[in-house]
């Protein structure tokens, strides 16, 4: 076994899954349901990613809880993606270092 | 927007990313060193494959010395969802683009430089996609290389303040849009039950994280099209996003 065959393997499977729907659709999609699945799935996936993998995230599931806690109610105030993840991390940092 | 001004919002977006990917492959770059990889070899699979999902699984099969099929089947498997990503930003991105841009831009589909595109308004040029892997892949290649070479430059607490940026940005990306629109809350409020089930549940844990994503996503994003279809005949992925 050759570690330069895996890597290849893995970077062309990768790198095709990404690539043949977007280059290969190239009109416009009429169907509403299959408009509506598409509206949603960026949600649906960031979502399912993000919980509860976050909680597992750090050293403890207590101070990824913190962070997860900090991170939501910045993000529900509308702070932007840099102010949230930093926010995010600060929390988790001041967990594990001072409580 | 002119290709600059896409270029600089797409760097500027880019930067919470580039951090939380040099954290995330920062622990990619110690795990793949101590396994016995080269930190070279570790390097060329970050900056080839850019995904942390299956680079990690690639080297569990390569550190077990599995075969070249079941590498190919499971970054397959664990890297489907980057097909429905795919297949979303074909509606976002500008068609008056060259075809060219679209093989160049997809090598950039990761969850967050998607996270980040579909959440634009409106239609998005390739360019914005190249500002966020022009930070993106320096960040996931570098981390690769400072987590081989230090093993542990870092205290923990420090790699887990890190870690959670990614998340971070995950959220911020989807509560506003869930604030505004009921059937969005729905939707983050499902896939957050149904992939906490394939977490908790003693079957359903042994169902690997990259088919977990792929199932709740279809699961919930069908049903939400079914039950809530988008009325707006103009309304494309991801548009009302940052509204």
């Amino acid at each position: 076994m050759n570690i330069y065959v895996y890597i290849l393997v893995m970077a062309v499977v990768t790198y095709l899954i990404r690539m043949l729907p977007l280059a290969l659709v190239k009109h416009e999609i009429t169907s509403p349901f299959i408009k509506s699945f598409l509206y949603y799935v960026p949600y649906a996936c960031l979502a399912a990613m993000t919980f509860p993998a976050i909680l597992h995230s750090t050293a403890s599931v207590w101070s990824a809880a913190a962070g997860f806690a900090v991170a939501v109610i910045a993000a529900f105030r509308e702070k932007s993606l840099l102010t949230v993840a930093i926010l995010a991390s600060v929390a988790v940092f001041i967990a594990e270092r001072f409580i | 927007m002119t290709k600059a001004e896409s270029f600089y919002m797409g760097v500027k977006n880019g930067i919470p990313i580039g951090l939380g990917y040099f954290a995330v492959s920062f622990s990619f770059g110690i795990m793949a060193v101590s396994g016995g990889i080269g930190i070279g070899q570790a390097v060329l699979i970050s900056l080839t494959n850019l995904t942390s999902a299956g680079q990690f699984a690639g080297l569990d099969i390569i550190l077990a010395a599995g075969t070249y099929v079941e590498m190919a089947l499971t970054q397959l498997i664990i890297n489907l969802r980057y097909c429905l990503m795919s297949f979303s930003l074909s509606q976002k991105l500008m068609r008056d683009e060259g075809r060219i841009h679209r093989f160049f831009a997809a090598f950039g589909i990761t969850d967050e430089i998607f996270g980040v595109t579909a959440s634009q308004k409106g239609m998005v040029s390739a360019w914005f996609m190249y500002g966020l892997m022009s930070v993106a892949i320096p960040g996931w290649t570098l981390g690769t290389l400072a987590g081989g070479i230090s093993g542990s430059i870092l205290p923990g607490y420090i790699v887990s303040a890190l870690c959670i940026m990614i998340y971070g940005m995950f959220l911020a990306i989807i509560i506003p849009p869930a604030k505004k629109e009921k059937p969005i809350l729905a939707v983050v409020l499902a896939s957050m039950a149904i992939s906490t089930l394939f977490d908790t549940v003693p079957l359903l844990r042994n169902v690997s994280s990259g088919f977990v994503i792929i199932i709740t996503t279809l699961l919930v994003a069908g049903l939400a099209a079914l039950i809530f279809p988008v009325k707006e005949a103009e309304k494309s992925a991801g548009e009302e996003a940052e509204a």
